[in-house]
């Protein structure tokens, strides 16, 4: 299947990150659709009936999501971006950010109305400098065209935007860990229930949505439901963003029907691997998901059949290792990240990641023996399940799928018994 | 927590403002959220810093004011901090204290958990290179090996001309653009040796 441009229709167009532009593109009549002729349980009936499915990564349904929301609390309800994009290999949230701003701005206007919220923040991590800039300049524009301030369309609703930036920790992705962070405390992750949909930032009804899943809002308001599941699979309707990453020769960021396969990303769109190479291992969704290899090439890019194959789609980060790759330095690559983005909070996840990067170091160093790697999936079994948020998991599984589906290349490097060079691979 | 707008003891009474007044000097983004009660920001007088400029302070409490519960200005106040001096430490979180009338060890508290921030003197050009998977597969440690015997210094350190600090990052999301770095504030992506040289005479130049 060729790309299906519905996020990205516009987004080459460098007019279409001005209001105006945007408005030209027919930015904004969602929202004033949703607004003047929609009451905020039938925005949330529309999206439900979509098939809408978060696109930051664990895929549950948007408009469930909202529904939780109590509808008699006398507390007031916050909307919260999520914009803490940081999992390794996935850079798609940046681009909308940086070329479609208003997209952003209308999908969490339309949630912030759904769930009845007057103040929505949107948490960027604090090294997108440049899309920050953006988005806070497209906000004041928001504000002067009136899409945003008090009474908005004379519809007597008034809506109130804050950007906020991070401080540069993966764990503030995680939408508890975001709201400790956004409320001012270190950004770790806590028990729930309560889930934030009853008591989330300032201990009130709080929606995390990530950026692409704000960014569908305005298109499903105005295209309807029907028109949504008309793309991608049943289960997994619409269009995702990919960003493909590693050694492939196009790299880059593609909007794709829910459902196109692996292959058809990789080689029709990614333009193969450089020098005709072959594929090693595929990681699908960001760097928490396991590994694929070369014969799962024909599995469809939708959250059911990536699951049956073993994997996640998680946020559509799809990094390709060609045949060159050792996969115990790329083993290390993933835990070191996970061992430096461990808020500490459980025991399982800060020590855990910290011995597995231990014992795959010690490997890499020459220094390994077979033992390692039942100790390496031991802990990772000791993991799973284990913790309070996902990044547990995020870290263990992975690792389990390496020790399991490439055994022998740990093996090989254990018998070598002498150092690898970690600069792998040259820079031109 | 029953009513968290009220639970804050600087709370002030909702600051009133008109439809339309909170896009005066395009400063939206800064004004206060009518219908929303607001924490008054103390006055510039009251904070004597050594440290933090005018500029910043009053940066810090426009910002503050649009938050519901004062202690979300933390954040948004090491920002401003660190954008102004480069990194962060004890005196600092004591000025922020003192602006923000929020206790310094709640400051420093969640300074220490955010590695965005340096919590010592860095060089003028802080080099940080991503070395995560899809960075790495493109080469980005033989980029910092470039990079270690160009500025003849391991990760880490930093030239004895406080120009440069090296160091390494975790993904910075521009995987599509690999390998990439970020100094200080910017992004530099699809590198090559040949870009490096030119970026560091560039800023060797520069000073």
């Amino acid at each position: 299947m060729p790309e299906k441009l519905v996020l990205f229709k516009h987004i080459k167009d460098p007019n279409h990150k001005t209001v105006s532009g945007y408005e030209s593109h027919g930015g904004y009549s969602a929202w004033r659709k949703a607004l003047t002729s929609y009451k905020p349980e039938e925005v949330i009936a529309e999206v439900k009936e979509s098939g809408l499915r978060g696109r930051g990564g664990a895929g549950f349904p948007t408009g469930l999501k909202w529904s939780f929301v109590p509808k008699d609390s006398p507390k007031p309800r916050y909307l919260i971006c999520n914009a803490d994009e940081s999992e390794p290999g996935t850079c798609k949230d940046r681009v909308l950010l940086e070329d479609d701003p208003h997209a952003v701005i209308e999908g969490m206007a339309i949630a912030a109305y759904a769930i009845g919220a007057h103040l929505a923040f949107n948490y960027i991590r604090g090294e997108f400098d440049y899309p920050i800039s953006v988005f806070e300049k497209a906000v004041d524009e928001a504000y002067e065209r009136g899409h945003l301030g008090n009474d908005i369309y004379g519809s007597g609703f008034d809506l109130h935007m804050i950007t906020h930036t991070g401080g540069g920790a993966y764990i503030c992705g995680e939408e508890t860990a975001l709201i400790n962070s956004l409320a001012g405390d270190r950004g770790m992750s806590s028990m729930k229930p309560p889930f934030p949909a009853v008591e989330g930032l300032y201990g009130c009804p709080t929606v995390v949505n990530n950026v692409e899943t704000l960014a569908v809002l305005p298109h499903i308001i105005n295209n309807g439901a029907a028109w949504h599941k008309s793309m991608g699979t049943e289960k997994s309707p619409g269009t995702k963003l990919f960003s493909l990453t590693g050694h492939v020769n196009r790299p880059g960021n593609y909007e794709l029907e829910l459902g196109t396969t692996l292959r058809e990303l990789i080689y029709d769109i990614g333009g193969g691997i450089p020098g005709n190479r072959n594929i090693k291992a595929i990681i699908p969704g960001g760097a928490s998901c396991p590994f694929m290899t070369p014969d799962q090439l024909d599995t469809p890019l939708d959250f059911e059949s990536i699951a049956e194959a073993g994997s996640m789609l998680g946020s559509g980060g799809c990094i390709v290792l060609d045949d060159r790759t050792d996969i115990v330095w790329a083993t290390y690559k993933l835990i070191k990240f996970f061992k430096h983005e461990s808020c500490g909070k459980c025991t399982p996840c800060r020590q855990g990641t910290k011995w597995i990067t231990q014992l795959v170091d010690g490997i890499l160093a020459g220094k390994g023996n077979e033992e390692d790697i039942k100790k390496i999936d031991d802990i990772c079994h000791n993991m799973l399940g284990r913790t309070i948020c996902p990044l547990g998991d995020a870290a263990a599984m992975p690792v389990i799928s390496v020790v399991q589906k490439f055994r022998d290349d740990f093996l090989r490097r254990i018998q070598m018994q002498s150092p690898l060079r970690m600069e792998q691979f040259a820079v031109e | 927590m029953s009513d968290p707008h009220t639970d804050n003891p600087a709370a002030e009474s909702a600051v009133k403002t008109e439809p339309g007044k909170n896009v005066e000097n395009g400063h939206a983004r800064y004004e206060a959220i009518p219908g929303h009660p607001h924490i008054k920001p103390p006055g510039v007088p009251q904070a004597q810093t050594k440290i933090l400029s005018a500029e910043s302070i009053a940066e810090i409490q426009r910002k503050m004011v649009r938050y519901p519960v004062r202690k979300s200005a933390v954040l948004p106040a090491l920002t401003v901090a660190y954008r102004q001096i480069g990194y962060l430490n004890d005196e600092i979180y004591e000025e922020l204290a003192q602006i923000t009338e929020i206790p310094k060890l709640h400051i420093a508290e969640a300074a220490s958990f955010y590695t965005l921030f340096p919590k010592k003197p860095r060089g003028k050009y802080l080099i940080m290179v991503c070395d995560n998977i899809s960075c790495a597969l493109c080469g980005a440690d033989s980029l910092i090996k470039y990079l270690e015997e160009k500025l003849q210094i391991r990760l880490g350190e930093t030239t004895p001309d406080n120009l440069f600090t090296l160091q390494s990052a975790e993904c910075l999301a521009g995987c599509s653009a690999a390998p990439m770095m970020q100094v200080n504030h910017a992004y530099y992506e699809n590198l090559t040796r040949k870009k490096i040289d030119e970026l560091i005479e560039t800023w060797r130049r520069e000073g």
